[in-house]
């Protein structure tokens, strides 16, 4: 074998170029395979609005619906839960809800359409645990002093008030999501879509 | 043309030897019994702790076994059975209660799953006091990482699978943690998911991911991780080269070969490993509800997270750290950080080989210094990992915002707390008793 063997600089070219032609088969050749990872057309389509009827909650109580696969609660707040929302300003990350986690028309002091019923995605926003009911005030275990009730994550220790609003220094960033919905009657409620989409 | 094969291994006129000399020209079985087993030199000094990478191999082994026979009844199905059961969750507990011996099999599978970070924990633990990660070991070091890695995200995915309570709000919790990257984040883990919530879509890929993908990937690490550490040879308790003193032959003289010697040391310690784990799979395969959450023996409900959630044991110690974050930096929030911590705090191990600085390698002629450290790196490896197993509280955030910091400091304070120590010199020879 001879030392002297020249590099054939056409035939290297020719080389590079394949390589490149081909990466850009196998780069092209990924896309059919990570597209099949995303929502299928099927379970972009579920998430019909759900309509629910109201009138058997009684104020403190709290019932939970699916919409889109997830927990919506609708609580019936009473004047106490109520009143315990004007007194966490400082408390809260967001008290005047200036982040849109809601819709315009609930962009208000009780973060709801009528000041009783609560209407809130129950994901917190961390990560995406369901909250459990903290409703009781005063010194509970495991919660911080003067607790005025609300929702504690079972998953990271974040904590909301009785309008979704989340507290300082807890992982979750932000207020829990009101999903847009409509009263069709006194004591009806339809989630998953407002009289502009109507 | 030097040795090739068949001019190396010459049959003895036997007929064992015929046949071998037959396959030996086609096949290097010979060549790769001595590199690997018979002429393998290992240190004649290794100590119990040496056992564990054994066991990994064999619980790999144990997991794949049982894992294939488990496939042949389970079904990877989020829908509603007629009796309102979701039916992956039915066909678990069919698997249970009418399937023959399979509540053994799949008992084996769970404990496995267990057992095997007991051994991969132990084994990273013998790696790091004895310096087993320094050069030239750094590229073991690292598949180990990876080794590691992967392990995570198989026993993530397959704790799926059963598709309880746990199983769902578990994926619910690591799948929305990569929705904590800036811009990327939410469609990432729509991506992931295959839906907007964990659902049948989700299920079915981590089947996938979990009986093909990661093993895949799994054993080629592992048999990257073994041809790396054949190539540069075993590290010791006294963390010094073998290879530097050989005899005539250039065989270490420190050096015994792997087989018989370990080999048969490694059948012992098998049998040793196999009570133990028989006892747990036959006695308390749900090991107290850390094996085997109690709360996944209750189907998956979308609608509500069980009280207390927490991951299975081997997970809680990063679990307490991405829960230790609860400040937002840079504008970025806080679910943000914990996410990066908790992944930096898998991350930093493969880093160890530059960030030792130390002259020795092994913790029998280390100083002070780094025992203090590393002794505080276990105390608040524990903590964080009982912290994370229990519920939230104001005095747990506090406790593993300390325990992170004292698990960062060991790695991240290294380089310089490992050039001021005192050391002890390392002897010309392994010490053997």
């Amino acid at each position: 074998m001879s030392n002297e063997c020249k590099v054939d600089d056409g035939r290297r070219r020719l080389i590079f170029a394949t390589a490149a032609v081909g990466g850009v088969g196998a780069i092209g050749a990924l896309v059919p395979f990570l597209s099949s990872m995303l929502p299928s057309e099927r379970a972009k389509a579920a998430g019909a609005p759900v309509e629910v009827d109201v009138s058997k909650l009684e104020p403190g109580q709290m019932m939970t619906v699916e919409w889109r696969g997830k927990p919506v609660w609708i609580i019936n707040r009473t004047e106490e839960m109520l009143a315990s929302l004007g007194k966490l300003t400082d408390l809260l990350v967001d008290p005047k809800c200036d982040v849109p986690q809601q819709p315009e028309y609930c962009h208000n002091e009780t973060r709801s359409i009528k000041p009783n019923y609560m209407v809130v995605v129950g994901i917190c926003t961390h990560l995406g645990c369901s909250p459990g009911q903290k409703f009781k005030s005063g010194t509970v275990e495991g919660m911080p002093p003067e607790w005025l009730g609300g929702f504690l994550c079972p998953c990271h220790g974040s904590t909301f008030d009785f309008a979704g609003r989340v507290f300082k220094n807890k992982p979750a960033p932000i207020n829990l999501p009101v999903p847009p919905h409509t009263y069709l009657a006194d004591t009806r409620i339809l989630i998953g879509e407002d009289k502009k989409g109507a | 043309m030097a040795n090739t094969n068949y001019e190396k291994y010459k049959s003895d006129g036997s007929v064992q030897g015929n046949v071998l000399e037959w396959f030996d020209a086609r096949f290097p079985a010979t060549s790769m019994w001595r590199a690997h087993l018979s002429e393998y030199y290992a240190p004649k000094n290794f100590n119990f702790l040496y056992f564990f990478g054994s066991l990994a191999i064999l619980v790999l082994v144990i997991q794949v076994v049982t894992g294939i026979f488990l496939v042949m009844h389970y079904k990877p199905d989020a829908s509603l059975n007629a009796s309102g059961i979701p039916v992956a969750f039915a066909s678990v507990e069919y698997i249970m209660r009418d399937v023959p011996w399979g509540w053994l099999i799949r008992y084996m599978h769970s404990t496995g799953a267990s057992a095997f970070f007991i051994v991969v924990y132990m084994h990273m633990y013998r790696g790091l006091i004895y310096g087993s990660y320094r050069q030239p070991r750094e590229l073991i070091w690292i598949f180990g990482s990876l080794i590691f890695l992967c392990l995570m995200a198989e026993a993530f995915m397959g704790y799926l699978l059963p598709w309880g309570q746990m199983s769902y709000w578990g994926a619910q919790v690591i799948v929305n943690l990569f929705s904590a990257i800036p811009l990327v984040g939410e469609p990432l883990s729509i991506w992931v998911r295959g839906d907007f919530v964990i659902g049948d879509a989700t299920l079915n890929r981590f089947f996938s991911f979990h009986v093909i993908a990661v093993p895949l990937v799994l054993i080629g690490l592992v048999a990257a991780h073994i041809l790396a550490l054949h190539e540069v040879g075993s590290n010791n308790p006294d963390g010094i080269e073998i290879k530097k003193k050989k005899d005539a032959n250039g065989i270490p003289l420190d050096g015994i070969p792997f087989h018989p010697y370990y080999t048969v040391k490694d059948i012992a310690v098998v049998v040793g490993f196999l009570i133990v784990f028989s006892i747990i799979v036959f006695f308390a395969p749900e090991g107290g509800g850390y094996f085997l959450e109690y709360n996944n023996f209750i189907p998956a409900d979308p609608l509500k997270t069980p009280p207390h959630i927490a991951p299975v044991w081997y997970f809680t110690p990063y679990y307490s750290m991405l829960r230790a974050m609860v400040w937002p930096l840079l504008g970025l929030d806080a679910k943000f950080w914990g996410v990066v911590l908790m992944g930096a705090g898998v991350l930093v191990i493969a880093f160890l080989p530059w960030l030792d600085k130390s002259p020795v390698k092994s913790i029998r002629y280390r100083g002070p210094i780094y025992k203090g450290f590393l002794a505080a790196f276990l105390v608040s490896f524990f903590m964080l990992g009982y912290l994370g197993a229990q519920p939230p509280s104001p005095a747990s955030e506090v406790l593993s915002q300390i325990g992170t910091l004292v698990y960062f400091a060991f790695f991240l304070a290294m380089p310089w707390y490992t050039k001021i120590d005192k050391y002890k010199p390392e002897p010309e020879r392994v010490t053997f008793k």
